[in-house]
């Protein structure tokens, strides 16, 4: 169970300035930038585009409430604020900057949204989301999200067990790995269109986990967090929760799912192969050749200069759950 | 024309540098705004850190464009304005080797070391900033007497720490190149302007015949 503690400084949700109010006083400080530049104007209706014009913006999805069973926490690290979670993602399909993917991925629809499980399996199945989720027992489970840039995050997802999942389609004796793919739209994701926006990536973005990994009751499927379905920019509808491994693995926005006999291509590896490995365990042995793993920026509700750095632990504090997968492997060069 | 700009940049000096100094402080202004109104997200380390390093790059190819300026338009008057220009250069610089070390490594003096020691792409960025720094304290008018010859060497370490600035920024993005190349196209420009100044200062370390 996670228990919250107010403290004294904290405003009520009641006290919260309700949406429209807050716009409108966006406004009202646009009124003041005009001021000074009206009379240079003809029109000034022309001045309200230089700010952006956010009336005109594109509303993000509705995150719909979810149903869902609370699992208790392999630790107690506080949560990091939705804000922050919700507003510092890598999306490169939608920018490469940390803020890209929030204002990025407003025109994005997820709804509906199909998806496939094919490959060596007894029975490929296409299935529509609404439906699974609609069949699945939903569980929101605490996780600590460690990226490969050494900053982390303590989110509360919602979703089910890739196993459950990956059962369905009962996989063939000769599969080894699973490989999953984020959708390809480059009208809805403008990284995938210019390759200026996306940073330089060959689209669509594919990872893949070991059988046994994705098999390992930690490896989630996410269609929500913070009780809620999941935004745009955190890879709505649906992605992969890999708790132990860096946050690249956790591939985001989910279209296809297929189990090889092969160790399938991931994208990062392909990008820099010295830098980004197949498994991406994390670990504070190995560093990234460009900065040091054995420490981590965890992104909790302190200011910017009140953050310390935290040490990071072996598989991300999961060995108890995962070591036993990499018994013999040497972890420095299957990094 | 060119007559009556020299004369306004010499007459106005004190007016002109106190201008120049408020719109130098602009990237650092906006810098704050950004994160205060949360336009760079919810955890803008990495915007802050990068934004200053641009501001500091952008600036050096400010001072870099005032000499072939300068000469063109025939305004001498313009180069009075150099060194401070120049020194927001450092001022930038400062304050993206500050943000990395108190937002991003979170004030780890230890972990500081430890990484300046052991990666090349920190070590470019640390080489230009030293040389940043013995620029600007030798921008006192005094030591630019005393220093002479040396002085002119010196500060000609400009052109290669700017080639190394563009590595260090090439070197630091996790994919794509297309905006270190771009900058590398406009400095690639801006020396084609000044071979002869270039040629001359890589002389004036072979050629020790001439002492001042």
């Amino acid at each position: 169970m996670w228990l919250k503690f107010k403290r004294d400084w904290e405003e009520p949700e009641s006290a919260v300035t309700p949406e429209a109010l807050f716009k409108q006083r966006r406004n009202i400080i646009k009124g003041f930038g005009l001021a000074g530049a009206a009379s240079l104007l003809p029109v000034t209706g022309q001045a309200a585009s230089w700010f952006g014009g956010d009336d005109e913006e594109p509303a993000a999805i509705v995150r719909r409430a979810l149903n869902k069973t609370d699992i208790p926490p392999l630790h107690n690290d506080a949560l990091t604020p939705e804000a922050k979670a919700i507003s510092h993602n890598n999306f490169y399909e939608f920018g490469t900057a940390k803020d890209d993917p929030v204002k990025n991925s407003r025109q994005f629809n997820p709804n509906p949204w199909s998806f496939t499980i094919d490959g060596l399996v007894e029975k490929p199945l296409t299935l529509d989301l609404d439906d699974v989720m609609a069949k699945m027992a939903l569980e929101q489970r605490i996780y600590r999200l460690r990226c490969v840039e050494a900053w982390s995050m303590v989110i509360p997802w919602v979703g089910f067990s890739l196993s459950d999942l990956l059962k369905q389609v009962k996989p063939l004796s000769s599969a080894r790995y699973v490989a999953f793919e984020t959708l390809y739209d480059p009208e809805q994701m403008p990284g995938q269109k210019s390759r200026f926006v996306g940073g330089g990536i060959n689209y669509p973005y594919v990872e893949g986990l070991r059988l046994d990994e994705a098999m390992n009751p930690l490896s989630f499927m996410a269609v929500g967090m913070y009780g809620k379905t999941l935004p745009a920019q955190n890879g709505a509808p649906l992605r992969l929760v890999v708790p132990w491994k860096y946050g690249f693995k956790s591939i985001k926005s989910i279209v296809r799912i297929r189990f090889t006999d092969v160790e399938p291509p991931t994208t990062w590896n392909i990008l820099s192969p010295y830098e980004y490995g197949f498994y991406a365990n994390v670990n504070p042995k190995v560093d990234h050749p460009r900065w040091s793993q054995a420490s981590e920026r965890r992104i909790d509700d302190a200011g910017l200069l009140g953050r310390k750095r935290i040490d990071t632990e072996m598989f991300n504090g999961y060995g108890e759950q995962v070591a036993h997968l990499y018994k013999n492997m040497d972890l420095t060069r299957y990094f | 024309m060119s007559k009556a700009i020299n004369k306004t940049l010499a007459s106005y000096r004190w007016q002109l540098k106190g201008l120049l100094h408020l719109l130098l402080l602009c990237p650092l202004f906006y810098c704050v705004l950004a994160v205060v109104n949360g336009w760079w997200g919810g955890d803008p380390v990495q915007a802050i850190i990068h934004y200053l390093a641009n501001s500091a790059l952008n600036i050096l190819l400010i001072t870099l464009c005032l000499a072939p300026v300068s000469r063109k338009f025939k305004l001498p008057s313009l180069l009075a304005y150099r060194r401070l220009i120049g020194l927001y250069v450092f001022v930038y610089a400062l304050l993206h080797l500050a943000a990395y070390l108190v937002i991003d490594l979170g004030l780890d003096w230890q972990l500081f070391w430890q990484e300046n020691l052991q990666r090349p792409y920190i070590w470019l960025g640390m080489i230009a900033f030293v040389v940043l720094l013995a620029m600007s304290i030798t921008s006192l008018k005094a030591l630019q007497q005393k220093l002479g010859r040396r002085w002119l060497q010196l500060h000609g370490l400009v052109y290669p720490i700017t080639l190394l600035v563009l590595v260090h920024f090439w070197w630091s993005l996790k994919s794509g190149w297309l905006e270190p190349v771009l900058y590398l196209v406009v400095v690639a420009g801006l020396f084609s302007l000044r071979k002869m100044q270039i040629q001359r200062w890589l002389g004036s370390f072979s050629n020790t015949n001439h002492t001042k």
